[in-house]
């Protein structure tokens, strides 16, 4: 299974300080195409900061991404877009007061072209482009179930539809890979159950999701295979259910020897 | 307003709308000619600042970089046109030569200052470009030595006027009839040139250009993380709004045939900025709005509150220039209470404030 051709993502030795903190040592992992790659841990083990390395927000330390067989190397977030990692945020971070359509609309950017002159001349091709914008932006709106509410300003739309929101805008940028940051963070069950059938969809449809969460029952469901991280390290990385039953991360979620021997070991 | 630019839903109406408003603006400097002359000068002075105004609008209304020193490219754009076209060089190029000659260099100043800023936001910023609005004034006033280029404070005169071939944008004269004078020559060509900066400003607002800067505006991070990239539309931004305040500083100068730093201090940057704001950052036609009021009240009162004065008190109890200040002053105090994002502010700044102010 670990054949090249079916990796999308590979991580090795990711490492990442803040001062004297390790927030991320020695992570390696990889992503292959076509799954739904949990990142699970504690609070504070280093998930986000993960993402944030991955998309180019903070630069790592050491270690390299290699995604789709080329490096990730000091790409800026928005190179790391343009090749085809898209994101959304812990705490939801739309425009918030445009409307729902138009932020979708700003995540085509990436994927179109028209210039200064072409927004100026208003030619053919450019009229053709911002068409197909609009088309496109409204299609990702139904898909995520959003699109009776796209002309509402995305403040205005309710929690729920935000997060949706946010995952339409991060699908418009064409992605390979979909990197959601608790996308599930408040919602209801019903809410929940609702967003893995979108995330079961959104991996049908040729996308390959990574998915920070603490809701162990979404995680369980729908995720392929599951990274553990705890104070900055990999603990574990399987089957949702092996790693349900690993006992390291028994232990970094209940609290134990094993979780302590790794404070003392980070500090 | 909207209805009569609602093409769509009332064509007819925005249509007879357009064809008055039209009609109302050619005939427009024969009548402030019966009234004097230097009303007309005045109009091409306040048709000019809606030219800034809207550069700026680029800047500080689509992109939200808040600019203090925009008045420095309007600077730039009038020396350039200055030293092309007067006897300081013996040099004269023709005026459509030299203002894309402005406009571009004005580019590159804008670049130039866009480069070493794109890090900061807001009050940082704001610092950053009012220095560089200064440093340029400073220059022009000094690159008089050791080698005379800019002339120093004495500035640079006999500035050539429009022309091409035969026919002078400066003379009087009489075409079927009509006897135009040169500043209802200029209003002509500054209209047109107004009405080609709306629609550049209309379009790249509605369109992708626009609306990556208004995420950037919105969210940096966000934005960043979506793919814009941050710092080429930063910089386009400050490109264009910069290219927009050379070119008017081309004509600035070949209006004026006179030009010294004096006319590029620190306060024309603010009045500019007020314009945008008080007229209503990011609406085109709001921007356009303050940039006549900002233009015309003053000198309104110039004409009216001293001999008001005059007739009630018997003598001028409070000088003119003051009472405009003063005025001025006041007026901002009471759009800041009543209208904070502007007279006719753009459907996004309305939100934006109201957002903060929940």
């Amino acid at each position: 299974m670990n054949d090249a051709a079916l990796t999308l993502l590979s991580a090795t030795g990711i490492a990442k300080r803040f001062g004297g903190v390790h927030a991320l040592s020695d992570v390696s992992f990889t992503i292959r195409h076509g799954e739904i790659y949990g990142l699970i841990g504690p609070n504070g083990a280093g998930k986000t900061t993960l993402f944030n390395v991955l998309t180019g927000i903070y630069t790592r330390d050491q270690g390299a991404f290699l995604f789709d067989g080329e490096p990730l190397d000091d790409l800026k977030p928005n190179d790391v877009a343009k090749r085809g990692i898209a994101r959304t945020f812990q705490n939801i971070r739309l425009f918030a007061n445009l409307s729902a359509l138009e932020n979708v609309m700003i995540g085509r950017h990436v994927r179109t072209h028209a210039g200064v002159f072409g927004a100026i001349a208003r030619n053919a091709a450019t009229r053709a482009e911002e068409k197909a914008i609009a088309r496109r932006a409204y299609e990702l709106l139904e898909y995520v179930g959003v699109a009776e509410r796209a002309h509402d300003l995305a403040r205005h739309l309710p929690y729920g539809f935000q997060r949706r929101l946010e995952i339409a805008r991060a699908l418009a940028t064409d992605p390979r890979l979909l990197a959601l940051d608790e996308p599930v963070a408040g919602m209801n069950a019903t809410e929940t159950a609702a967003l893995a059938t979108l995330l079961r969809d959104i991996r049908r449809d040729g996308t390959t999701i990574l998915l920070i969460e603490h809701d162990m029952k979404l995680v369980m469901g729908v995720c392929d295979r599951v990274l553990v991280l705890d104070y900055g390290k990999k603990i574990a990385e399987g089957s949702a259910a092996d790693v349900r039953n690993d006992p390291a991360v028994i232990a970094a979620y209940l609290g134990g020897d094993i979780a302590l021997d790794l404070k003392g070991a980070s500090a | 307003m909207r209805l009569l630019f609602d093409r769509r839903k009332n064509p007819r109406l925005a249509w007879a709308g357009l064809a008055v408003m039209a009609a109302a603006l050619i005939v427009l400097p024969f009548v402030l000619t019966s009234i004097g002359t230097a009303w007309v000068r005045i109009t091409n002075l306040a048709i000019l600042y809606c030219f800034l105004a809207l550069g700026l609008n680029i800047v500080v209304g689509f992109a939200g970089l808040l600019d203090l020193g925009y008045i420095a490219f309007y600077a730039v754009g009038a020396y350039v046109y200055a030293l092309l076209a007067s006897p300081h060089f013996n040099i004269h190029l023709p005026f459509w030569i030299i203002l894309p000659i402005g406009g571009a260099v004005a580019c590159l100043f804008g670049v130039l200052l866009g480069t070493p800023t794109l890090k900061l936001r807001g009050d940082y910023l704001a610092i950053v470009t009012l220095g560089f609005g200064e440093i340029i004034r400073i220059f022009l006033n000094n690159l008089s030595l050791p080698v005379n280029i800019t002339n120093g404070p004495q500035g640079i005169y006999l500035i050539d006027p429009f022309s091409i071939g035969s026919f002078s944008f400066a003379k009087t004269q009489t075409i079927a009839g009509l006897t135009a004078t040169g500043p209802v020559k200029y209003y002509y060509l500054l209209l047109a040139a107004l009405l080609v900066v709306i629609v550049i400003n209309l379009r790249l607002q509605d369109s992708r250009i626009g609306r990556a800067w208004e995420a950037i505006r919105e969210d940096e991070i966000a934005a960043r993380a979506m793919g814009i990239n941050t710092r080429n539309m930063k910089l386009l931004a400050f490109a264009m709004g910069a290219s927009f305040g050379g070119v008017a500083g081309g004509m600035f100068s070949a209006i004026q045939g006179f030009i010294s730093p004096e006319s590029f201090i620190l306060v024309e940057s603010i009045m500019v900025l007020s314009m945008v704001v008080l007229g209503g950052m990011g609406n085109v036609f709001g921007v356009v709005l303050g940039a006549l009021l900002l233009s015309f009240i003053p000198e309104v009162l110039r004409y009216t509150v001293g001999p008001a004065q005059e007739a009630v008190f018997g003598r001028t109890l409070i000088d003119p220039e003051v009472f405009r200040m003063l005025l001025f002053g006041f007026a901002l105090v009471l759009m800041m209470l009543f209208r904070p994002a502007g007279l006719w502010p753009s459907a996004l700044r309305k939100r934006e404030l109201e957002a903060r102010r929940q």
